[in-house]
């Protein structure tokens, strides 16, 4: 694995492999001193060109927790507002000698440009890119879910194991989220059985080639499918207002469509987990009784962020160990 | 007294091999006294193997002077043209200043003529700095000494239903025509690649397909009810050529054109995000560009234009969002003509000649252009060697700027010479910049 630009990137050998490491390194942070110092002297640089403190926080505990040197170079404030290309920026950090960079941007594509036109000789973390990808949220669900619901429960190690068999439902604005998209391909790979659910407005035109069903009725896919796990995604406000009168009518008609309350909470099956990428809105997509109920696994998704982060940059860095250090000479 | 050429065995259209003389700009004999007149002044071609056709005229071409000099001049541009076998070339008029008076397009005929390469046809905007509010003075464009007969806000759509419909009245009085981008706008805001199964993967904003099929079938209504001519630039959809067919089969007195990138290349392209396949009209599917190529074979197509869209470096070396849209072809389009068209049996060298020269000739009103091989016509025209074989290299082209999408793709065809008025602008493949400027 030289870079992570995408879920579809990973056949399912590593994409279990990855979350096998990530479980060893959630190992290591139960105990008392967390550091590891696998990754001393490299340097990680997020690269943010979008706000995002979660996910930058994430990685930044992921790499200083393997003892990494750590750079946060984030747009605002900086060259970039000024009209520095991505170029000029990746050469500038390439100059600096990044060996990884952790890259968040508006631009779908942005991390594969990155990684492809020869400005830096890092390994490339896609860490979201506009509506295209961000496959490390993909791989924390990913593991989330497989503590949850393969095996006992949590108890038993899984290591080794796939999602092979569950049923899990992505809800609401698929069209804008590139954590629908990589999750769609990755819970494919690792055989989970996938329904997107959401207003015929905000599933992409092309949807028919994803390994996916789409449904529009909520409702119907709890009482049908009994769904293991449901993941919630995030619906921003403003989509009501944009173009063409916006994707749905009101916040109201949402919810009640395809918002995640207390009855359909009830209605889920009893082992069934809840999942929400964050941040949420609690009221439109998801609703405080769903949000605080035990089913919900919000909280520990970004506890696991963290390991699952851990292996993705010990597993680009220091996966494949140099070669022994014997001088050579160029012939 | 200008050089006298004897281009010996040429196939004109592709025909039987035939002698032809080129003397004082015209096509002075052919056969047996193309011998007997040459005398033994003239230049002689060997041409054995070669198809001889009249130059090519190209309907869409941004030469980007005035205003953006660092992607092309007018003198690039052309020379470029001329290598890829074009005699006259429509300079599209989303240039800055905007080609919207008289003064502009006198500027860029002025720069065309002096520079020598080939005819250059400035077009008219339509409407006032490309912004599609109010007319610009379209007589006084076509009456300058540019003589503007097709008119465009190309790169915009002239979206507003009663604007387009003056502009289509508003020119029948000097045979002008509205050459149409058709692309409904607030369908395509911040559009970004063909709206389908890899959009929907790439996570980049779609371009719908009705976005232009929709404009074209109000375009060809509003043409039929004022019986004006309308043309259709950069058709790229499988919906727009069936609609263009319906027009047609009514009587509507609309043409369309296809680009050669479009007869080709695919929307997969966009998968490696590299904007050098970002373009606008945006590259569609396998389907679409088998129902333009079967468009083109059966005439629902009547030409092809390059939409050579040359652009700086920066403006492509970014991320996909960041890019500008377009593509180079000037020097391209010939070859892949040969390869989707000719190679594959569906049209023949005299189609070509049809679809690349006397069609958008007679489109854009072009005199002395497109016109038959044969004693006494204007000479221009263009040598062509279809059994020649070329790896694309942007750096080696005429064009100032290097964004070919056909970049390090085997062609098929090379032009070996072009002819302007009997004068030789490219000979051996090469532009002949000695003569070029000096000469008219």
């Amino acid at each position: 694995m030289r870079h992570l630009l995408s879920a579809a990137d990973l056949d399912v050998r590593d994409a279990v492999r990855i979350l096998d490491t990530a479980g060893q390194m959630a190992a290591t942070q139960a105990r008392e001193i967390k550091k590891l110092p696998t990754l001393r002297g490299r340097t990680v640089v997020n690269l943010f060109f979008e706000d995002s403190t979660r996910t930058r926080i994430s990685f930044e505990t992921a790499a200083k927790r393997l003892s990494a040197d750590v750079i946060n170079f984030s747009a605002k404030g900086s060259s970039v507002s000024k009209g520095e290309s991505l170029k000029d920026t990746a050469l500038t950090l390439q100059a600096m000698g990044a060996d990884a960079v952790v890259i968040r941007h508006q631009s779908s594509g942005a991390p594969h440009t990155l990684a492809h036109a020869g400005w830096t000789n890092g390994a490339v973390v896609n860490a979201g890119d506009g509506t295209h990808q961000h496959p490390t949220q993909a791989l924390l669900d990913a593991y989330t879910l497989r503590r949850h619901l393969v095996g006992d429960g949590g108890r038993s190690d899984v290591s080794g194991q796939d999602l092979a068999g569950l049923r899990v439902a992505i809800v609401g604005d698929v069209l804008h989220s590139r954590v629908a998209r990589s999750n769609v391909q990755l819970l494919h790979t690792l055989g989970a059985h996938v329904t997107l659910v959401a207003p015929p407005t905000l599933v992409p035109v092309g949807v028919e080639a994803w390994p996916a069903r789409v449904s529009y009725h909520l409702d119907e896919v709890i009482a049908d499918d009994k769904p293991d796990a449901v993941m919630m995604l995030r619906v921003q406000r403003e989509r009501m207002s944009s173009a063409g009168g916006g994707f749905f009518p009101s916040p109201l008609e949402y919810t009640r469509g395809f918002g995640l309350d207390a009855r359909r909470l009830d209605a889920l099956p009893d082992h069934a987990i809840v999942l929400h990428p964050g941040p949420m809105n609690r009221g439109l997509e998801i609703s405080a009784d769903a949000a605080d109920s035990p089913r919900a696994v919000i909280v520990e998704q970004v506890a696991n962020g963290v390991a699952v982060r851990m292996a993705v940059l010990y597993l680009l860095l220091a996966g494949e160990s140099p070669a022994p250090t014997t001088t050579k000479v160029d012939a | 007294m200008t050089t006298r050429y004897l281009l010996t065995d040429v196939a004109p259209l592709g025909g039987t091999p035939v002698d032809v003389l080129l003397a004082d700009g015209v096509i002075a004999a052919t056969g047996p006294d193309a011998r007997a007149q040459a005398g033994d002044d003239a230049t002689v071609i060997d041409g054995a193997g070669l198809v001889l056709l009249p130059g090519l005229v190209d309907l869409h071409t941004h030469l980007r002077e005035p205003g953006r000099e660092d992607a092309e001049t007018v003198r690039t541009g052309t020379r470029a043209a001329a290598a890829g076998g074009f005699t006259a070339v429509h300079a599209m008029a989303n240039t800055t200043p905007t080609q919207d008076t008289a003064g502009v397009v006198e500027q860029v005929w002025r720069l065309g003529r002096d520079a020598g390469w080939v005819d250059v046809r400035p077009v008219g905007a339509v409407t006032v700095g490309l912004e599609g509010e109010r007319l610009a003075e379209l007589g006084a464009m076509a009456q300058s000494e540019a003589a503007v007969r097709v008119f465009s806000d190309d790169g915009k759509c002239v979206h507003d239903p009663v604007l387009m419909r003056r502009a289509l009245e508003y020119v029948k009085a000097f045979d002008g025509v509205v050459a149409q981008h058709a692309q409904e706008p607030r369908l395509t805001e911040g559009a970004q690649m063909h709206e389908g199964v890899v959009s929907a993967e790439l996570g980049l904003t779609g371009w719908p397909a009705v976005a232009e099929e929709a404009v074209i079938a109000r375009d060809v209504l509003l043409a039929e009810h004022v019986g004006s001519r309308l043309h259709v630039c950069h058709l790229s959809t499988a919906g727009s050529v069936e609609i263009i067919r319906w027009a047609k089969s009514r009587g509507i007195d609309v043409t369309a054109e296809v680009t050669p990138h479009h007869l080709v290349l695919t929307d997969d392209l966009a998968r490696g995000y590299d904007p050098l396949f970002k373009v606008n009209p945006p590259l569609r599917t396998a389907a679409d560009v088998e129902a333009v190529r079967a468009g083109l074979a059966d005439g629902t197509i009547d030409i092809v234009a390059t939409d050579h869209a040359p652009h700086t470096r920066e403006d492509k070396d970014c991320e996909w969002a960041a890019a500008a849209f377009g593509m180079t072809g000037l020097e391209t389009a010939l070859s892949v003509v040969q390869e989707t068209m000719v190679d594959t049996g569906r049209m023949t060298w005299a189609d070509v000649a049809r679809v690349l020269s006397s069609a958008p000739a007679r489109i854009g009103r072009v005199d002395d252009h497109g016109r038959p091989v044969a004693v006494g016509e204007p000479a221009n025209l263009v040598l062509v060697d279809p059994a020649a074989r070329r790896v694309v290299d942007p750096r080696e082209q005429a064009t100032k700027s290097v964004n070919s999408p056909f970049r390090g793709r085997e062609l098929p065809g090379r032009v070996v010479a072009t002819f302007l008025r009997g004068r030789a602008t490219v000979l051996d493949g090469v532009p002949c910049d000695d003569d070029a400027a000096v000469s008219r």
